[in-house]
């Protein structure tokens, strides 16, 4: 029921999803399962090639599992829509022929979730929640890489989706960047919060931006374990239990490989 | 361990320490706007008017040298050539003649070329047959079908028509497509992202996002149209009442009229520099220059 406070917002169950390249079939994922709470800080945590973003795609209704479904409010995801907002890795997911401006405002004005002079505001309010208020007459290319980011997040944002995207958005940019644009988007959660299934394959930023870590074991992607990670952000970067969450996320991402290949050997 | 032990060529051990960054005062201005000498020598008009300037020189003297205005007439005697046919009207007229068979030529390959890309964007048969097409065609002259358009329509508008329509065609279709093809995945799945399908996802996505692509594609096939016209009225000169510009060019050749010959090609020249660095600027400035999407 959609209705129970107990139910996932996002509910994904026994999900097997395969791809075409010109030469293989590859399975990217085999059953996994696992649900997204409203308020929850989500990430999915695993090697490259675990098929982590694809499963992420799969949740933004861009390819179909062969084998078990996706729900988000007990409805199953058939189609790409505005309810789920992505947020890419690449630069080029923003309109280049519009500012700052028409880009937070284009989805707003072509989903019409908003009346005109409502969807305004809220692109203004976005852009000044994402600190680019200066730039926002200005097209994407004059923006450093952390800015076209945070345009991204605004836009996504502004749009105020059951759940927000995000594919290795920050993987681009250089680490300076990066640990500021997560101890932004943390305190946008603060004031927001919004529900957000965070795609990374670091250890570190899975634990700083993640409520809750699903852990992907190598490929193809299978659920290798689900941690909370609720108690540890920048406050604790330097006290002894991130160090033990993440020797712990380490050791189930790399052990196991470690031992299986010792055995085959 | 103590700190003086120094290993043969291992770094010296140094202190530690932390400043404030100093007043950037000593380098004068951080910033300041250029001179307006500055800017005029930087500014690409004036670098192309002055090119202009040196080439005219460079012709006059030549011309002038070498004092025979059958074969090489001098810039000055090409102006006045030129001034005399255009308060005359000839020119004017031949000019407009021209003008208008190319608009209907240029609209016409621009309708076709929409049609071929709307079906190969739409299908990978579509694809393919454009492609094929293109291949075929592309590399093929449009003034070696001006003999069959003539057989097929006759001397007149229709056949100019039918060959700056070929002239046209290729090059806008394939720039189109290949500006479609280009369109960044990331972008794509953004807009579908937003729900966009169908018309809305094409027109809203699609065609900005291909617009560098698709306005190199006119530029390329505007210069090719021009070209072919003007190359075809040498061939057939009249049609139905009035010449064209190229038909201005092989008369004044037959009357041994050298300097109006100049005068046709200048205005030739005149009208090509007009449409790119004019029309088609413009549009730059407003769009893919502003857009950040060409430089």
């Amino acid at each position: 029921m959609t209705s129970d406070t107990n139910a996932p917002l996002l509910a994904v169950n026994g999900v097997t999803l395969q791809y075409k390249t010109p030469r293989h079939l590859v399975t990217a994922t085999y059953r996994v399962d696992f649900s997204v709470h409203k308020g929850d800080r989500y990430v999915i945590l695993g090697p490259s090639g675990c098929g982590k973003s694809t499963l992420l795609k799969a949740v933004g209704g861009f390819m179909k599992p062969v084998e078990g479904a996706i729900r988000i409010r007990g409805k199953e995801i058939v189609a790409p829509g505005p309810d789920r907002m992505m947020v890419f890795q690449e630069f080029e997911q923003l309109m280049p022929w519009k500012t700052v401006f028409q880009n937070v405002l284009f989805p707003m004005k072509v989903t019409r979730k908003f009346g005109r002079a409502e969807a305004r505001e809220r692109a203004e309010a976005a852009i000044a929640k994402v600190n680019l208020a200066k730039f926002r007459d200005v097209h994407p290319h004059m923006l450093s890489g952390g800015m076209k980011m945070r345009v991204a997040i605004a836009r996504a944002m502004a749009l105020e989706p059951d759940i927000l995207l995000m594919d290795e958005p920050f993987a681009a940019l250089d680490a300076l960047t990066r640990r500021s644009m997560q101890q932004e988007l943390l305190s946008l959660w603060e004031q927001l919060r919004f529900t957000v299934l965070f795609v990374t394959h670091s250890i570190e930023e899975a634990i700083i931006v993640g409520s809750r870590i699903l852990v992907l074991s190598p490929h193809p992607g299978r659920v290798r374990a689900e941690l909370d990670a609720n108690h540890v952000d920048f406050g604790n970067i330097d006290q002894p239990e991130f160090g033990t969450l993440s020797k712990r996320i380490h050791d189930l991402l790399f052990a196991d490989g470690h031992t299986r290949q010792a055995a085959s050997a | 361990m103590s700190v003086d032990v120094h290993h043969a060529g291992a770094a010296p051990v140094r202190p530690e320490f932390e400043v404030e960054p100093s007043e950037a005062v000593t380098i004068g201005d951080v910033e300041r706007p250029l001179s307006l000498a500055e800017r005029i020598v930087n500014n690409e008009s004036f670098q192309r008017l002055a090119i202009l300037v040196v080439l005219i020189v460079v012709w006059e003297v030549y011309a002038r040298w070498l004092h025979n205005s059958l074969l090489f007439p001098t810039f000055t005697e090409t102006v006045q050539t030129f001034w005399r046919d255009i308060r005359s009207g000839v020119l004017l007229n031949r000019t407009a003649t021209s003008l208008q068979t190319l608009a209907i030529g240029y609209a016409a390959g621009l309708a076709c070329a929409a049609v071929f890309t709307t079906f190969a964007v739409a299908s990978t048969i579509g694809t393919r047959i454009l492609s094929t097409l293109t291949a075929m065609f592309n590399p093929l002259p449009a003034i070696a079908l001006l003999p069959l358009a003539l057989i097929w329509f006759g001397l007149g508008t229709p056949s100019l028509v039918f060959v700056i329509i070929h002239s046209v065609l290729w090059a806008v279709a394939l720039n189109t497509l290949s500006g479609f093809r280009a369109v960044p995945e990331t972008l794509r799945m953004s807009g579908r992202n937003m729900g966009l399908t169908g018309a809305r996802y094409v027109g809203l996505i699609l065609i900005p996002a291909a617009f560098p692509s698709i306005l190199a594609g006119l530029k390329i096939g505007w210069a090719f149209a021009w070209r072919t016209l003007v190359a075809a009225e040498l061939v057939f000169g009249v049609s139905s009442r009035s010449g064209g510009i190229g038909w201005y060019i092989f008369e004044a050749r037959n009357d041994l009229d050298t300097a109006t010959v100049f005068s046709g090609l200048l205005t030739v020249i005149l009208i090509g520099l007009l449409v790119e660095s004019v029309i088609f600027r413009a549009i730059e400035a407003r769009t893919v220059n502003l857009w950040g999407m060409q430089r």
